[in-house]
């Protein structure tokens, strides 16, 4: 036991020293985008993405929208048909993927630095960004993959869980737009639609370029002017609509032949940017983030062994993104499970951390603060969400003081600021097959 | 497409760079301890971290039928604490300083690891050397613990239309061998085990003489060697009596299960037994790299033919993929599976995936299908560069799976050697109705699918 002593003393002597993140090269492109640029000189690669305000809150009255839009880019560009983009890439080993998240979406791009090569990735990256065709064709073909698509995501309670809690946490909000469509909406789309949703938020004006690689800052202008030049030239498109605050609890029981109950609980919030974040964030590692070590974690699987899986986490967004609390247990054993989560969030809510838990909290994540940015994938992710929320340049450098800052009554206020366990969304899907 | 650059010239460019320690990114420094304990050092100076992981050469191919899932539950249970480092203190320290813990147990392999500043190498290194000899396995624990991995395999198994499939492919196809055995255990195998039979499995199995250390990051190779030595240097070696061998029968034809369960979608899984690398003599292993040539020319990025012609050119599938373990220990499946287009069946794409297998034993794969696989496998190894973890990873499985870890250094000159001759070869020798099983899901209680 001595040396677990010494080793958090040792924390401690180490905690104080600041520590800075990587250095971020910041300007804007000549047709007016945002640019965040990190040189790694040490692998020959580059990464870049292209990040849009273009997710799937955007969807409008077409869920599935924004995720079809970004499935058909690379099916069609300029001259070149589906297989010629494929084989243009691949041939010089370079990977290229679109993703669609809530507020925005990343169509990225990973290759070698050799010229050649990179050459003939970017040319046809900038060619799939600006100069998209959306073959009717290819329109029917991936329709169809995202019908098979919604019908694997009914096989699967998890992500019936996590539809039903974004419909009662974000009811009429597009923060609920199903990702991958509705039957209906589906059928529904058009190519116009689809063009039109490209018009409006793949705009130069609400994109933003993250680039990490072995380039010099020159070649990183060039080639972010290139990308952002393809672009349609336009304004961002309008800010989202704030979603209306839901006060009342609601639990929400859908049936389905497995075995386990999977169940979430939950309700908005913090937004990105908001001063409550930190302390949010930091008070939720000792209630259900920080790995083995939460209390969630331990008195629903290690102490009762209710669950292999039990969370909780805040998912700030551009609007106040959901807190939300999970685990999946047997159905005879959801009563049970249910009844400690909402001891621990109760208890949590009253007294916060112990002083422990919160000295805990905070060695972990400054100690752990150079594993956050310790290559090229995570700091490119980093740049993609500081550049989009807007947040200052040095918000690295001033991570881990932050965190030190943090006070009990910090996060106790954060927390009941946010929460209230009395106005919760349960849902609980499953657990309904036959023994 | 036109090579534009030579193999080595690219490799060169990986190597020419400014930075002194990475001049030689893929240099790996080892070291065996007097007891057996193999070290593995790769260095990274990129940023102030390490990965550490501890490789057992144990896993669910070792494991006795009655037994299967052993390997996994000690693996949770090497979470529970010894006497020195009581309850959950483990993951504890760890995450006090910032760093993060895990561990996998695989066919052949149960590992551990942390990721840590590379200040904190040396409380990892010691809890470790801890619970390789002093784990307390109590009773009441291990009652939790098993309640806790039969919720993990209702959560990852039956529950998953896909894997609940795939599990049926591995036991169909493996009558003896042991790969037939699921990792996660079959339900009524985890139910059993005791604190006994843990005992027992551990002793056995976690000696100095049957792990690897790897360490990958910002270290000195000699200081990492010289804290191996301080930690797990006083633990004795003991002799490993290795699991029986389980010769798999002559397989004498095609067989077919059909799963009813409740799902959505039909969905057809395809596995042929072929060798690996590790099971091939020296001079055969270029039939292993064909193989894994054969699946990158069927499913290796978009331009790959399954993706083209299933997918995009017949639209009758909604997906499609293959894959095939070159680097795992035992001789294994090569996988193809596919998920029909609405208005289209598993059956249809049974006909279409033997189609592909059928060209393939019938035609030379053309040079640029050849050049676009082999593109790729240098720039991934490139790409692989950026991930401590991976590096590890790779380092930990190739030692413990007898294959050595100068392996993978080997692939791009493994796949350069491939000629369209040897994957037309290997496909016509192992992609043979006298070698393949079939999955299909009939999804239980869900009306058929329209035509479109």
């Amino acid at each position: 036991m001595i040396r677990i002593l010494a080793a958090s003393l040792l924390a401690f002597a180490i905690s104080a020293q600041a520590q800075t993140g990587p250095r971020i090269e910041h300007w804007r492109s000549n047709s007016g985008t945002p640019v965040f640029f990190i040189a790694a000189p040490q692998i020959p690669m580059l990464d870049i993405q292209v990040v849009l305000d273009a997710g799937n809150s955007r969807d409008g009255a077409l869920p599935g929208l924004s995720q079809i839009t970004h499935s058909l880019l690379n099916t069609g560009a300029g001259d070149l048909d589906a297989d010629a983009i494929a084989q243009q890439f691949e041939d010089v080993g370079a990977a290229y993927n679109a993703e669609v998240l809530l507020d925005r979406s990343k169509v990225s791009l990973r290759t070698l630095v050799d010229p050649e090569w990179r050459e003939q990735a970017l040319a046809t990256f900038t060619m799939v960004l600006g100069k998209p065709k959306f073959p009717e064709t290819q329109l029917e073909r991936r329709r169809q993959q995202m019908q098979v698509a919604l019908k694997k995501l009914e096989e699967n309670p998890g992500a019936i869980a996590k539809q039903a809690f974004y419909q009662a946490v974000y009811p009429g909000h597009s923060y609920s737009s199903p990702i991958v469509g509705t039957e209906d909406s589906l059928a529904a789309i058009t190519r116009d639609d689809i063009e039109g949703f490209y018009r409006t938020f793949f705009a130069s004006g609400g994109a933003i370029v993250a680039m990490v690689g072995a380039i010099g800052r020159t070649e990183a202008e060039a080639i972010a002017n290139r990308i952002t030049q393809a672009l349609p030239q336009g304004p961002a498109p309008n800010p989202l609509p704030p979603p209306s605050a839901v006060t009342e609890a609601k639990t929400v029981v859908i049936p389905h032949p497995s075995e386990q109950a999977h169940v979430l609980i939950g309700q908005q919030g913090v937004a990105r940017g908001e001063a409550f974040h930190f302390p949010l964030y930091l008070g939720n590692y000792t209630l259900g983030g920080g790995g083995f070590s939460s209390r969630l974690m331990q008195e629903i699987r290690n102490n009762r062994g209710l669950a292999y899986s039990v969370y909780s986490y805040f998912f700030p967004l551009r609007h106040r993104g959901p807190f939300r609390l999970g685990f999946q247990t047997q159905k005879s054993q959801v009563d049970q499970a249910l009844e400690a989560a909402y001891a621990e969030l109760r208890r949590f809510l009253a007294d916060g951390p112990t002083e422990k838990e919160l000295e805990h909290s905070q060695n972990s994540m400054v100690l752990g603060f150079p594993l956050r940015i310790a290559n090229n994938a995570s700091m490119i992710d980093y740049l993609s969400m500081i550049g989009y929320y807007r947040l200052p340049l040095d918000y690295l450098d001033t991570w881990t003081d932050r965190i030190s800052a943090i006070s009990h009554e910090q996060i106790v206020t954060a927390f009941q600021g946010r929460l209230d366990p009395d106005q919760m969304i349960t849902v609980i899907v499953g657990g309904q097959s036959q023994p | 497409m036109i090579f534009r650059l030579s193999f080595f010239s690219l490799l060169l460019l990986a190597f020419a760079l400014p930075n002194a320690t990475l001049a030689e990114p893929s240099k790996v420094f080892t070291r065996t301890l007097d007891n057996g304990l193999k070290v593995l050092v790769q260095p990274d100076t990129r940023a102030p971290v390490a990965v550490q992981q501890l490789w057992y050469g144990v896993g669910a191919a070792h494991e006795p039928p009655g037994q299967t899932g052993i390997s996994h539950v000690l693996e949770h249970m090497m979470f529970r604490g010894t006497e020195r480092f009581p309850g959950e203190s483990f993951s504890h320290t760890i995450s006090s300083l910032g760093g993060r813990d895990n561990a996998f147990t695989g066919r052949d392999y149960t590992a551990y690891y942390q990721i840590l500043g590379r200040d904190q190498l040396a409380i990892a290194m010691e809890m470790e050397a801890d619970r390789m000899q002093n784990l307390l396995l109590a009773e009441a624990d291990l009652q939790k613990e098993l309640e806790v991995v039969k919720e993990e395999r209702r959560l990852r198994t039956e529950d998953r239309p896909e894997a609940s499939a795939f599990e049926q492919l591995q036991a169909t196809a493996f009558q003896n061998h042991p790969y037939g055995q699921p990792v996660i255990g079959w339900m009524s195998d985890i139910s059993q085990i005791d604190q006994k039979q843990l005992r027992d499995w551990h002793r056995r199995w976690y000696a100095p003489n049957n792990a690897n250390l790897v360490v990958v990051g910002d270290v000195d190779p000699e200081q990492i060697f010289e804290m191996a030595e301080e930690h797990f240097g006083a633990i004795p070696r003991h002799e490993i009596t290795p699991a029986p061998r389980r010769q798999e029968p002559v397989q004498k034809g095609t067989r077919n299960v059909s799963l009813h369960i409740p799902a959505q979608t039909e969905y057809l899984l395809i596995g042929y037994k072929t060798p690996v690398m590790a099971q091939l003599p020296k001079k055969q292993r270029w039939e292993a790299y064909a193989l894994s040539m054969l699946t990158s020319i069927l499913d290796g990025g978009n331009a790959s033919r399954l993706p083209k012609r299933l997918v995009r050119d017949r639209k009758i599938a909604a997906s499609a993929s293959a894959s095939y373990s070159l680097y795992s220990a035992l001789n294994s499946l090569l996988v193809l599976d596919a998920t029909p287009n609405p208005g289209h069946t598993a059956e249809e794409m049974e006909q279409a995936l033997l189609a592909e297998i059928a060209e393939l034993q019938a035609q030379p794969v053309s040079e640029t299908e050849l050049q676009r696989a082999r593109a790729q496998v240098i720039a991934h190894m490139i790409y692989a560069q950026d991930s401590l973890r991976h590096r590890a990873y790779m380092i930990g499985m190739l030692e413990t799976n007898g294959l050595g870890w100068e392996v993978e250094q080997q692939l791009v000159d493994g796949y350069q050697a491939v000629t369209a001759a040897q994957v037309q070869e290997v496909a016509q020798r192992y992609l043979t109705d006298y070698t393949r099983t079939t999955v299909t899901i009939h999804p239980l209680n869900v009306a058929k699918v329209p035509a479109p």
